[in-house]
């Protein structure tokens, strides 16, 4: 119970409510402070306001009629929730996907990844008081709306692979504005480092901030940025290809520290590795059906499953039971903000109130994904 | 750390003859050990000892009673390891909060929604649902589900 917390307060110690609607909480997490002064002596984040309960729906639902549910879980790389879902579930009931599905769902999921992550830069740093980077940046995500708009239907909440493939087909202009867009990011990058990469504010804010180390990662299971940016090179495109990722030629960029800077670096790069998979993907698109004839009702074969996708967060995993028949018995989301934003309970402490919204801010959690 | 020193590693702590390999191209897993609930902070500080992240810890509602679901795996080589420990109904099973700090919310998250109690675990309370709520919502004889079966039925030959 949350009052066991509430032990009596000396004279120095008193409590915070820092959220739930908090705007650097980005969403609706409550973290419950305790503070000396203006440091932090214990953390606790409360979660759970935004929990819908898609593990339960799951187990009264098709296979089929869960897949909206996956891209509602976190809302920003909605695409990659998506795609590892049916991922997944073709994986198990052995469904061969057309190699032009396989090239549109990275492309899509791509994107999606640099949509997440051009919004985490804008809010990351609006957060800690620059506005105006926020606004280039999702001047430039708009586009990706715009174009992921066109082929899916949705602007968020994409539900647009199907099993065996994908909604719709690609069509010209689909290319043509990606390829547009590609070269525009680019061309963005130079202003980026200028507004905010060279900034001395942000740097004395990011730097050596919330040091989250190989250790501390393993010990609470942190995954993504938040993991390479502590210098290990662990992504699960890399580590256990899935879909097409082993046949495009891209870095994973790490860093050294582990503190805000690096994360904040690591992200940056990784928009442009992004880029390079979309634009080696876009060439070698293969034409073809776009979707396979599956049957009706999808029917596994008995047994667990496990599939993992790097999602713009970290490794995504779905462990699915099935009882052999069309619903699933069991299905268990491994969502990476789980660990990412656990491991604030051991790296707030000691620190400033000031610093919690950079190290939160750094960490980017998406709450509905912790909640589920 | 690769996978055959995992294994080694493990088969200390359990007897080998529960350890399974299993195919990763096929359903994800490398290994798969059947774990009595007491071997399970043994089997915990093995998997540290082998350099393993604890990927999540979930369960799953079976008519015989609830089964916990430990996943290790390796940030240096992919190693995902699946351990099931099968609970009677109202069995508790030890923490390995103290070894893995994940599993402090991990299991949490377990306890809100299945009910299964971790001994000695520092701060067992509600984690997604209301502090006031009086139900564990995937035990299977909450709400709406499809089908209520036993282990047997899924995992047997």
């Amino acid at each position: 119970m949350a009052n066991e917390f509430l032990e009596p307060i000396t004279e120095q110690t008193f409590y915070l409510n820092m959220g739930p609607q908090h705007p650097s909480t980005h969403g609706v997490l409550r973290l419950f402070l305790k503070l000396d002064g203006e440091y932090i002596v214990e953390a606790d984040p409360i979660i759970g306001y935004g929990h819908r309960g898609h593990e339960k729906m799951a187990e009264s639902h098709l296979y089929e009629q869960f897949l909206p549910n996956s891209s509602r879980m976190d809302y920003l790389a909605g695409l990659i929730f998506n795609h590892g879902y049916v991922a997944a579930v073709e994986k198990m009931a052995g469904i061969a996907v057309p190699p032009r599905a396989e090239y549109i769902r990275v492309i899509c999921a791509e994107l999606n990844r640099i949509s997440s992550h051009l919004l985490w830069f804008g809010t990351y740093i609006m957060d800690l008081g620059g506005f105006t980077p926020f606004l280039y940046c999702f001047d430039d995500r708009e586009n990706i709306l715009d174009i992921l708009d066109r082929v899916s239907g949705s602007r968020l909440t994409y539900s647009y692979c199907r099993f065996g493939g994908v909604a719709r087909d690609l069509d010209d202009e689909f290319i043509e504005s990606t390829r547009k867009f590609i070269d525009r990011l680019r061309s963005r990058w130079n202003d980026y480092h200028n507004l905010v990469t060279k900034n001395v504010i942000f740097i004395h804010r990011a730097k050596d901030v919330g040091v989250i180390n190989r250790e501390l990662a393993l010990r609470f299971g942190c995954t993504g940025p938040i993991l390479r940016a502590a210098g290990v090179a662990y992504d699960i495109r890399r580590a256990e290809p899935y879909s097409i990722y082993s046949e495009f030629d891209f870095e994973i960029p790490t860093g050294t520290t582990g503190d805000a800077l690096d994360r904040y670096m690591v992200r940056l790069q990784e928009m442009e590795q992004s880029l390079r998979i979309v634009e080696q993907a876009l060439d070698k698109l293969p034409e073809g059906p776009f979707r396979a004839a599956v049957p009706h009702k999808v029917r596994p074969p008995k047994g667990d499953y496990y599939f993992a996708v790097e999602s713009a967060r970290g490794a995504l995993g779905y462990y699915i039971v099935s009882d052999g028949t069309s619903y699933p018995y069991r299905l268990k989301a491994r969502v990476p903000s789980y660990g990412n934003l656990q491991v604030l309970t051991d790296v707030l402490p000691g620190t400033l109130v000031a610093d919690t919204i950079s190290i939160l801010g750094s960490i980017d959690i998406v709450v509905p994904e912790v909640d589920r | 750390m690769s996978l055959e020193d995992l294994k080694e590693e493990l088969s200390k702590v359990v007897e080998p003859a529960n350890i399974r390999s299993r195919q990763h191209e096929k359903d994800g897993f490398f290994l798969e050990v059947e774990a009595k609930a007491k071997e399970v902070e043994a089997l915990a500080k093995a998997a540290l000892e082998a350099d393993c992240f604890l990927e999540s810890i979930t369960a799953a509602d079976f008519t015989e009673g609830v089964q916990i679901i430990y996943q290790f795996n390796s940030f240096s080589s992919v190693s995902r390891t699946l351990v099931r420990v099968q609970l009677a109904r109202d069995e508790s099973v030890p923490t390995i909060s103290s070894i893995y700090d994940a599993a402090l919310w991990y299991e949490r998250e377990v306890f809100d929604l299945y009910g299964i109690r971790f001994d000695n675990h520092p701060d067992l309370r509600r984690i997604l649902l209301p502090e006031d709520a009086d139900f564990h919502p995937l035990l299977k004889d909450y709400g709406k589900v499809h089908a209520f079966r036993s282990t047997e039925e899924i995992y047997g030959e």
